[in-house]
């Protein structure tokens, strides 16, 4: 699987061998075998240890329980030896061989020449030396009416007098177990080792799978589709959590660039007529006579159109950067109150004196995080439209606090917005007044608006009967 | 008073090196960042107005390396960038103003003005006098022909600020930076009526006006029989 995806890049013009070594070169490069290498040599490599470590225990145990049962049963028979001479031997022999104890201990008492006084092997066994000492020998022992040969250990001493003793054990139940032992080990170590590999293939397949996912997407948002997103499989993995943060870095791009066409319209449509004016003016201040002082009014009005172009693109640029979140986040713990007070002071003079009566009403405490500059600024542009348009009357500047909600008002007492137009007015460069003779650039509650966003807040337009109401609500900052 | 400009654009260079001079500077003029700071390091200016962007070595980095080898020279840094946040930047690298391009000529000399006064600011003062204006720092009381005047506190502020610019042109601009804090210019003419509540408290009552209004600049508050800028 993990060479059929390798497969598919590769051109046709190569010959059959080559692709393959070519693709068994790429498949040794990816990251994904390597990993599936190494996952199969540790696991290999535990298993099998665990499994020597299980052999060499168990294997270990038997002998030793063979080893001690030897040894207590040569102590007692020196002990009979020590009390009652050989003929003591001979009888606990005796006694002892009799009958079928089960538990496959071995004895053998012979005379100087070999030949057997007492014990149950037939004759001292063949090729077993004569002179004491620990050994190994095979014995044969009738079982279910069949005669076999059974491995066995045991120990041979010279009696003095020449008689010699044969103690020993049979160990083919040992031998047996400890081959159980070996193959079963060899078994659970096979099982092991093909689980290890396809666990290693499939862990490989998958991570290969995720990876070429986000490869895909990437050459596909590359190619022009730039809404294509990787698809998430909800498992909130490091896999879903990459392709998460990549889809929101393509939400950004995107963001990013339908502002820029955006703004690109708006410059094209609407920074087109008063920069032909501005021409205007100063191809008439060319015609006209060289007397001065009509020629500096044409220049000093063409300054001033100059002038508000510059806002406007100024005014233009910040909503783009607020819009694409690219400006730095500059916020701050604020209390909605002072922003709101600070702004009511610089605007309290000038509103009395346009016949507007400018009050503020702020519950305390409301907090919220934002930019002290951006707020006030989206502030100075309410309280400057209010002034503008409403007339006369009162305008109230307001701090409340809804459901977990801060909220920043600003009402007036004018005609209002009509309800089906209060969505256009948040548009670059719409402006109610047709006829324009106010001076502005229909970019103040965009501004606001874009403020407003920033800040994970709201803007809304609503009727106060009569005059308009503009609400602002924030997420309060809980402290 | 010599100033040196460094300013990359010939056109806007060309039209900073006039204006200055006609206002009575000394002007210097480098092309581009390796210049300036050859020049500036003399330390034989009296300010330094300085474009952000400029070949060869940018103009913060410029100021860096001329704040690290000791000269304070006051430097207005020019720029075409004007978010708040490129402006701590500029004031952080050692420019002692920040003015945002396109500007309008008397803002720059303005600002010039006042920072070229605020070097020669010496002993921490407790009270401001302006002709038979005193404005005192500590009671916070203002006073003129030892009359008490009753003013706001924002007010006392505005008039701390021209006091402190006296004689000297300061824009509108300059008003709401310094004694607001806002760094935006709204559309509605809010600092001139602020500004002349506070004529109508300080000058109303006398003959002789302090507080002028500077046509197309700013306010001047200026002695009555010291020339006008």
């Amino acid at each position: 699987m993990i060479a059929e995806k390798l497969l598919l890049p590769a051109r046709g013009s190569w010959t059959a061998p080559r692709r393959i070594f070519g693709n068994a070169q790429r498949l040794l490069r990816t990251h994904a075998f390597r990993l599936a290498a190494l996952y199969f040599l540790v696991f290999a490599v535990s298993v099998l240890s665990v499994l020597l470590f299980v052999y060499w225990t168990s294997a270990d145990f038997v002998e030793r329980q063979t080893e001690a049962t030897l040894d207590a049963e040569i102590t007692g028979l020196a002990e009979q030896y020590a009390q009652r001479g050989l003929s003591g031997l001979v009888q606990i022999v005796a006694a002892r061989s009799a009958g079928d104890r089960g538990d496959g201990m071995l004895y053998l008492v012979t005379d100087p020449n070999g030949v057997p006084l007492a014990g149950n092997i037939a004759a001292w066994p063949a090729g077993v030396p004569a002179h004491g000492g620990r050994l190994s020998f095979t014995t044969t022992a009738r079982v279910k009416e069949q005669v076999e040969t059974h491995p066995a250990q045991g120990a041979s001493f010279i009696i003095p007098g020449g008689y010699r003793l044969l103690v020993g054990r049979d160990i083919s139940d040992a031998t047996a177990f400890r081959n159980r032992v070996k193959i079963t080990l060899l078994w659970a170590g096979l099982v092991a080792l093909g689980v290890g590999l396809l666990g290693g293939t499939a862990m490989s397949r998958n991570l290969l799978r995720r990876v070429e996912q986000v490869n895909r997407t990437s050459e596909r948002v590359m190619a022009g589709n730039l809404s294509d997103r990787v698809p998430l499989d909800g498992t909130s993995d490091e896999f879903d959590q990459l392709a998460a943060n990549l889809n929101r870095m393509l939400d950004q791009i995107e963001r990013l660039m339908t502002a820029m066409r955006e703004v690109t319209d708006d410059v094209a449509h609407d920074l087109k007529t008063p920069l032909s004016r501005l021409r205007v003016r100063l191809e008439l201040a060319l015609l006209g006579p060289v007397d001065g002082s009509s020629q500096t009014e044409a220049i000093r009005s063409a300054i001033d159109e100059a002038d508000r172009l510059l806002a406007t693109f100024n005014a233009l640029l910040s909503i783009a950067e607020l819009e694409s979140g690219t400006r730095r986040d500059e916020s701050e713990a604020l209390d909605l109150s002072e922003v709101a007070r600070s702004a009511a002071e610089l605007y309290e003079p000038v509103a009395e004196e346009k016949g507007f009566l400018l009050s503020l009403a702020t519950e305390p405490g409301v907090r919220i995080r934002g930019s002290r500059h951006l707020l006030s600024q989206a502030l100075a542009n309410l309280l400057d439209n209010a002034l503008k348009y409403a007339g006369g009357g009162e305008i109230q500047i307001r701090v409340l606090r809804g459901e977990d909600r801060a909220a920043l008002e600003v009402t007036d007492r004018g005609h209002g917005i009509p309800e089906d137009e209060r969505e256009t007015v948040f548009d670059r460069f719409v402006r109610l007044e047709r006829s324009r003779s106010t001076p502005g650039n229909g970019l103040g509650l965009s501004l606001v608006r874009a403020i407003m966003r920033r800040h994970r807040g709201t803007v809304e337009l609503a009727d106060n009967r009569p005059g308009l109401r503009v609400r602002l609500e924030f997420p309060e900052l809980v402290t | 008073m010599k100033l040196l400009v460094v300013e990359d654009d010939h056109e806007t260079a060309l039209y900073l090196v006039k204006g200055l001079s006609e206002s009575g500077y000394t002007v210097d003029r480098a092309g581009d960042g390796r210049e300036g700071l050859f020049l500036a390091s003399s330390g034989s200016y009296d300010a330094i107005v300085l474009d952000r962007m400029l070949p060869s070595m940018d103009g913060l980095a410029m100021l860096g390396a001329l704040r690290a080898a000791g000269i304070s020279t006051p430097a207005l840094i020019l720029s075409a960038l004007g978010t708040v946040d490129d402006r701590v930047k500029g004031l952080r690298a050692g420019g002692d103003d920040y003015l945002v391009k396109p500007f309008a000529f008397s803002e720059l000399l303005a600002r010039l003005e006042a920072l070229l006064r605020r070097g020669a600011v010496t002993a921490p003062t407790t009270k401001l006098r302006v002709a038979d204006l005193e404005l005192d720092l500590l009671t916070r009381t203002v006073r003129r022909r030892d009359k008490p005047i009753e003013v706001l506190p924002r007010e006392f502020r505005l008039l701390e600020y021209l006091m402190r610019n006296a004689g000297h042109v300061v824009t509108r601009t300059m008003l709401l930076e310094h004694v607001w804090d806002y760094h935006f210019d709204p559309q509605t003419n809010v600092i001139d009526v602020h500004v002349s509540r506070l004529r109508q408290k300080i000058d109303k009552s006398f003959d002789s006006p302090l507080l002028h209004t500077v046509r197309g600049a700013g306010y001047c508050l200026r002695a009555p029989d010291s020339s006008a800028p």
